[in-house]
């Protein structure tokens, strides 16, 4: 049940709860007040100044919308461009969305708790707004729907709270951006996202954040995938950041669901990045794959990895690669937890450098040092990810691409 | 035209090769024989610049530079490539790209590919889960599209089936400039066409089946570090067939 007056109950007794991981943040020092901007016509969000629309870019969002099938661009606190031109895909504000359909509250809050901790908290308590992006059932997708959460304000905290659902039979693809603009220094996002993966539906999900030097990053995201259903959660993070700290989590609930979590990040001094990726397999038949790749450049990265196997007949693998290129800390906890017989679990954990061995092979094929260690990183970087349209995995090759210099 | 001089190579402080002296001229190719672990796969890999095989004393010196202490990359700029052993595997880099690298601009790998059977792993990452034999079918594809002057061959035959091994055979032939000389009206006399060969090659074999294919010009045996015994590949191939490494570098053939 929605219940707004329980839900508002428990964030305010949550207010003050630390997170399990991570730095606390002190959201009292940040604005959390909203912050006015116009809403943009189609035409209009292209005459936004190209340095921002580069930035845009990076984070997967094509102002002209070309090879989209509908955008939500939310700036700050306030929406400045959704729509959506898929048949059979609804793209909405969710503040909107809560006022005009009823439907909407069955999925608000029903994945996250309200309560975890201060984060989710505040984004109850002082919610700005977030998208409803809803493939109705047996609707495709061809084009990705695009989304950006974009921060303008200096030291504001933007609450965002986004809610995705793939009807039964249904196929949507959704590449989410986010970004600061470029004078952005300091901020939190916090971000609640909440999927639902209907009977036989494929649901992709791909993250590319760009964020600033001085901005913590608290994103709570759970997703339940039914019967048959596929989810597949793709993160990318290479521009530095302050903090990060994530642990999506997804329960596949129905038989032969699956879901596949691939992360690629890259951090560079001082920023904190603890990235987790918790996989349930409830039922037989439900398959669950998580590959993280992560490289130091003189961060301090955790990279957490659970699998909770509850089902006879499921399948279920974990790999986790680090690379410390410029000193920092690469902290791996891979942890596999089988409840029945009949479970399948593996993982695969290694933090090194890169070798020696594999350098001199290239530079024996004619490239310097330099050429042949960045050939490496970049492999090391190129996961294979399987079940994404081709667009969309060039769109992915596209945004390691450009960081990848960044990162070596 | 190598040139190999008094040569002392350490490896993990081991003296792994001692008092060797080799001279590879233009258009020719040499065979290494030896048993196992006496140093055959170091020498190539010394030649070749690999940081960890110390030269303590002598001297290489390749087309007339001395490169005794030079960086990998700068060999292979000179004109030195290798087709290996036991490669590494590179994750994330598909074999298409590596061809690219070698040739040092974009080409048609499925074209080089096709005369080696090879089309199907262009897109599998370098070397990951290749059996033995595809491993040496992906080495001598490298080694095509890069095309150095000097060509180390580490064992191109071992690992691999008899219907491969014509193809292999052919290939090493073919990039060696080893192949049969051409006939027919139009064609410049034989002689002139074999002193026109420039590529130079040092191929290490236990099998000596890769001599059926490629008409090698002087054979070695190495034994204890030590180059033992040159002639004639055929006849030293024989001698060990007969008589094992020991006693055949006794004979002095
Ligand atoms: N990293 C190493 N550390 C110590 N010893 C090594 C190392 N690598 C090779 N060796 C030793 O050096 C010796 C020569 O090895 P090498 O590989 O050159 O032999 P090889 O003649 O090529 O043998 P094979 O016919 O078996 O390929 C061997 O005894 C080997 O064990
Ligand atoms: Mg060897």
């Amino acid at each position: 049940m929605y219940d707004l007056k329980e839900l508002e109950r428990k964030a305010r007794q949550a207010i003050d709860r630390k997170a399990t991981f991570g730095d606390d943040v002190d959201l009292d020092s940040f604005d959390r007040s909203f912050v006015p901007h116009t809403y943009l016509a189609e035409e209009e969000i292209c005459s936004i100044p190209q340095e921002e629309q580069q930035r845009l870019l990076m984070s997967g969002l094509d102002v002209t919308g070309t090879g989209r099938g509908g955008t939500y661009f939310q700036k700050d606190t306030s929406v400045v461009h959704c729509h959506s031109n898929e048949e059979g895909i609804e793209v909405m504000p969710v503040t909107e969305a809560l006022k005009k359909h009823d439907w909407v509250k069955e999925y608000f809050w029903k994945l996250v708790p309200v309560d975890q901790d201060k984060y989710t908290a505040s984004a109850f308590l002082d919610l700005h707004d977030g998208y409803v992006i809803r493939a109705l059932p047996g609707s495709k997708s061809i084009y990705p729907i695009q989304a950006c959460l974009y921060i303008d304000k200096e030291n504001l905290q933007q609450n965002v709270h986004n809610l995705i659902i793939a009807e039964e039979g249904s196929e949507l693809h959704i590449i989410t951006g986010c970004a600061t603009s470029p004078h952005m220094k300091r901020g939190v996002h916090v971000g609640i996202s909440e999927f639902f993966v209907k009977k036989g539906a494929r649901l992709s999900f791909t993250m590319i954040h760009n964020w600033a030097e001085e901005m913590s990053v608290r994103p709570r995201s759970v997703a339940r995938v039914e019967e048959g259903g596929v989810f597949i959660n793709n993160y990318i993070c290479m521009k530095p950041v302050r903090s990060i700290q994530m642990y999506p989590t997804t329960h596949l609930v129905g038989d032969d669901a699956t879901a596949m979590f691939y992360s690629v990040i890259v951090g560079t001094p001082g920023s904190h990045l603890d990235i987790g990726g918790r996989i349930y397999l409830k039922n037989r038949g439900c398959r669950a794959e998580i590959v993280q790749r992560s490289i130091s450049n003189g961060a301090h990265i955790i990279n957490r990895g659970h699998l909770i196997g509850e089902a006879p007949d499921i399948k279920a693998h974990l790999e986790c690669k680090g690379l410390l290129l410029k000193g920092g800390i690469i902290d791996s906890i891979p942890q596999l937890e089988g409840h029945v017989e009949g479970v399948d679990m593996s993982h695969e954990a290694a933090v090194g450098k890169v070798a020696q061995e594999e350098i001199n092979y290239l530079m024996s094929r004619g490239i310097t040092e330099e050429e042949a260690t960045s050939t490496i990183v970049r492999g090391f970087l190129s996961v294979d990810i399987k079940g994404l349209p081709v667009p969309l995995r060039e769109e992915i090759d596209r945004a390691i691409d450009r960081s990848d210099k960044d990162a070596i | 035209m190598l040139i190999i001089e008094d040569l002392q190579v350490e490896l993990a402080g081991r003296i792994l090769l001692k008092d060797i002296d080799l001279e590879i001229r233009p258009g020719d190719t040499h065979v290494l024989f030896g048993p196992n672990g006496s140093g055959k796969t170091s020498l190539l890999m010394t030649i070749m610049g690999y940081p960890q095989y110390i030269v303590k004393k002598g001297r290489i010196t390749f087309k007339g530079t001395d490169i005794t202490h030079a960086p990998l990359n700068e060999r292979a700029a000179l004109g030195i490539g290798m087709s290996y052993q036991r490669p590494p595997t590179i994750n994330g880099l598909k074999t298409r790209q590596m061809i690219d690298i070698c040739a040092k601009r974009k080409v048609d790998a499925g074209e080089m590919a096709r005369s080696l059977n090879f089309e199907d792993f262009l897109d599998r990452d370098v070397n990951a889960g290749f059996s033995g034999g595809e491993i040496k079918r992906s080495e001598l594809l490298q080694l095509t599209a890069q095309n150095p002057d000097l060509m180390l061959f580490d064992e191109p035959e071992s690992g691999v089936d008899i219907e491969n091994m014509a193809l292999i055979g052919t290939t090493i032939a073919r990039i060696l400039e080893k192949e049969t000389p051409k006939g027919g009206k139009n064609a410049k006399p034989f002689v002139q066409q074999r002193s026109e060969r420039t590529k130079m090659g040092l191929i290490i074999t236990h099998t000596g089946y890769i001599l059926d294919y490629v008409p090698a010009d002087k054979g070695q045996v190495l034994l204890n570090g030590v180059l033992a015994c040159t002639g004639n590949p055929r006849e030293i191939f024989q001698c060990i067939g007969q008589l094992g490494y020991e006693e055949c570098v006794k004979c002095t053939i």
